[in-house]
């Protein structure tokens, strides 16, 4: 089955293709938060370099987040019209898994760190496991400190990824058994996305456009916007 | 048999009709600019096939206002069903769908973002136009899916939450700024008073209710800017409700509703009527969320009679943002300027494109 992933949680949007052939396209952009301008033109990019036809995908797979939540949502609203519009299933795959499943070979442990901006992080914990990984914390909401007092508690030596735990790299550097994953793995990827959701559609792990939910982890702020109307 | 050469009138390149191009007529479009989640097919510039408007108004009641971040997911959550009910009520297959339209701004940045977002996705899979519409035109063109043969041009008054513009519409595509608010809009007003007054939320519909029964002449409310050129100004006008309310505390809340909107109303007919007589309009349009206000209504209507112009009132659900005027708008635009590229994103202050504002035509 053709996948399509999209995935836009965080600053970087990308959009990949694949299957059972592993991912066939992908395309990442990271510059400037111009999520909603990228997205379209980067699924024709991706379906013309993996030379394919947008009808023959059978899934559209999407990070339901956390994340900043402008980008978060044009990414899930692209990925819903568009199955709805093929008439596919869809797979919704956290953003934390994504990170973690970038480095998931190695015996440490797993800490996703998202920026969720107002100086705080989304952040949950994972286990390498045959095949893949396995979380083992809640996603959650906090604040640098919290997650340091957190690895502290671990007597386990840690592997932290993401751009929460690179923007508060001074927080965690003093930390010892504590290394930051490098910059390129710093945003979940679309590959990533696609590999993930394929071993879901194996076991038709599906749901449909409408039964999708993002992951916001806060509720929303009740500022009222007057002047828009 | 001779060689034939073609004669000199005689047409270069003859088309055969099948090969002319096609011309996109069924426009699905899409709003999401605000508080309302809504989709429609239209079929040309006015042939509504269907219409589907998911309102949040609940949502957002308990805070007196529409709070961006809670209308942002509920447009998520809601857009897919609305937009695949739109397809089934038009009575056609999503392959009859012949453009996609959606409202780019000015609106709710995170709103209008699920909008574009989902259309794009649509007009990719369909193989066919995506066209971003300004959600102000599209209210400009509601009258005339109600009214095809309305006759230009047309002062429109377009009051809502969030705008107050009093436009000339020469041309499907030629606007003339003539007016608009210097701050509050005239439904940001209503909502204002109405909050203050506990009365409720949206504050237009509780007050036009209550002002039934109120006396219009009960308190003479300031008419901000009355004989002041063509721009408003409501933010005076909803500080003077507050001041009274607050010095007078025994007051009958229906005579302060009705009081409040004829003050309102009084400005807004007063410039629509004296703007349509100078600029030599056929007729006055209402637009807009404050155009279902029945004073408004009725006044606006006794000014057209009265000065023998045709006046032109939507219905209440044609007024209120709907996704039919963002289809109608889209295949005007679709005409007038072709698709918009795939890389376009929203703006939340996009602004209506005038042709020229102040003088009126020689
Ligand atoms: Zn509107």
């Amino acid at each position: 089955m053709l996948i399509l992933g999209i995935e836009s949680a965080t600053q970087q949007v990308g959009c990949a293709l694949g299957g059972h052939e592993g991912v066939l396209a992908s395309a990442h952009s990271a510059r400037g938060r111009r999520h909603a301008e990228t997205i379209a033109p980067q699924i024709q990019f991706v379906t013309r370099q993996a030379r394919v036809e947008l009808r023959d995908v059978g899934c559209v797979a999407v990070d339901l987040g956390p994340g900043l939540y402008t980008g978060l949502r044009v990414g899930i609203s692209s990925a819903m019209a568009m199955a709805y519009a093929l008439g596919v299933p869809m797979i919704g795959v956290p953003s934390l898994d994504l990170l973690a499943f970038a480095v998931r070979h190695t015996n440490r442990v797993i800490v996703a760190a998202i920026d969720a901006r107002r100086s705080e992080l989304f952040y949950a914990f994972y286990r390498q496991v045959p095949g893949g990984i396995q979380r083992v914390s809640d996603a959650c909401v906090g604040t640098p400190d919290d997650l340091a007092s957190e690895l502290l508690a671990t007597s386990e030596e840690v592997l932290l990824v993401g751009d929460g735990a690179r923007r508060y790299a001074e927080v965690f550097d003093r930390l010892q058994k504590t290394e930051i994953a490098e910059q390129d793995l710093a945003h979940p990827s679309a590959a990533s996305l696609v590999q993930l959701a394929h071993a879901r559609a194996l076991r038709e792990d599906f749901v449909k456009p409408w039964e999708l939910k993002p992951i916001y982890l806060r509720v929303p702020d009740a500022d009222i916007n007057w002047k828009t109307r | 048999m001779s060689s034939q050469v073609p004669s000199q009138d005689a047409p270069a390149i003859v088309l055969d009709s099948d090969s002319s191009p096609h011309t996109p007529a069924i426009v699905l479009g899409i709003e999401t600019s605000c508080d309302e989640t809504a989709a429609a097919v239209v079929s040309g510039p006015s042939d509504v096939l269907s219409s589907v408007i998911s309102s949040q108004v609940d949502l957002h009641a308990r805070y007196g206002g529409v709070v961006p971040e809670i209308a942002s997911r509920a447009h998520v959550e809601l857009l897919t069903p609305v937009v695949a009910q739109a397809v089934i009520e038009a009575g056609l297959g999503d392959h009859e769908i012949e453009a996609v339209a959606a409202t780019s701004g000015p609106g709710l940045i995170g709103s209008l973002l699920v909008g574009v977002s989902a259309a794009k996705s649509l007009a990719l899979v369909w193989d066919v136009p995506f066209v971003a519409v300004n959600h102000l035109e599209a209210h400009l063109y509601s009258s005339f899916l109600e009214e095809p043969d309305l006759d230009l041009p047309v002062v429109v008054l377009l009051v809502s939450g969030g705008h107050t513009l009093l436009v000339l519409m020469e041309a499907f595509g030629r606007y003339r700024l003539i007016g608009q608010t210097l701050d509050d809009a005239a439904g940001e007003a209503f909502d204002k008073v109405a909050r203050f007054m506990d009365l409720g939320y949206p504050g237009g519909p509780v007050i036009d209710r209550l002002a039934m029964d109120g006396n219009p002449e009960a308190v003479a409310f300031p008419r901000p800017m009355y004989d002041d050129g063509y721009d408003f100004s409501f933010s005076g006008l909803k500080t003077a409700v507050v001041n009274h309310v607050r010095n007078h505390p025994d007051l009958v809340v229906a005579d302060i509703a009705a009081s409040f909107q004829e003050a309102v109303v009084d400005v807004l007919v007063h410039k629509a009527r004296k703007a349509a007589k100078e600029y030599g309009a056929k007729g006055l349009c209402l637009a807009g969320g404050v155009a279902a206000n029945s004073s408004l209504r009725e006044r606006l209507l006794d000014a057209c009679v009265a000065d023998g112009i045709s006046g032109f009132l939507p219905s209440r659900s044609m007024c209120t943002d709907n996704a039919a005027m963002v289809a109608a708008a889209g295949w005007q635009r679709l005409h007038l300027d072709g698709p918009s590229p795939l890389d376009t994103g929203a703006d939340p202050n996009l602004p209506l494109p005038f042709l020229l504002s102040g003088e009126p035509a020689a």
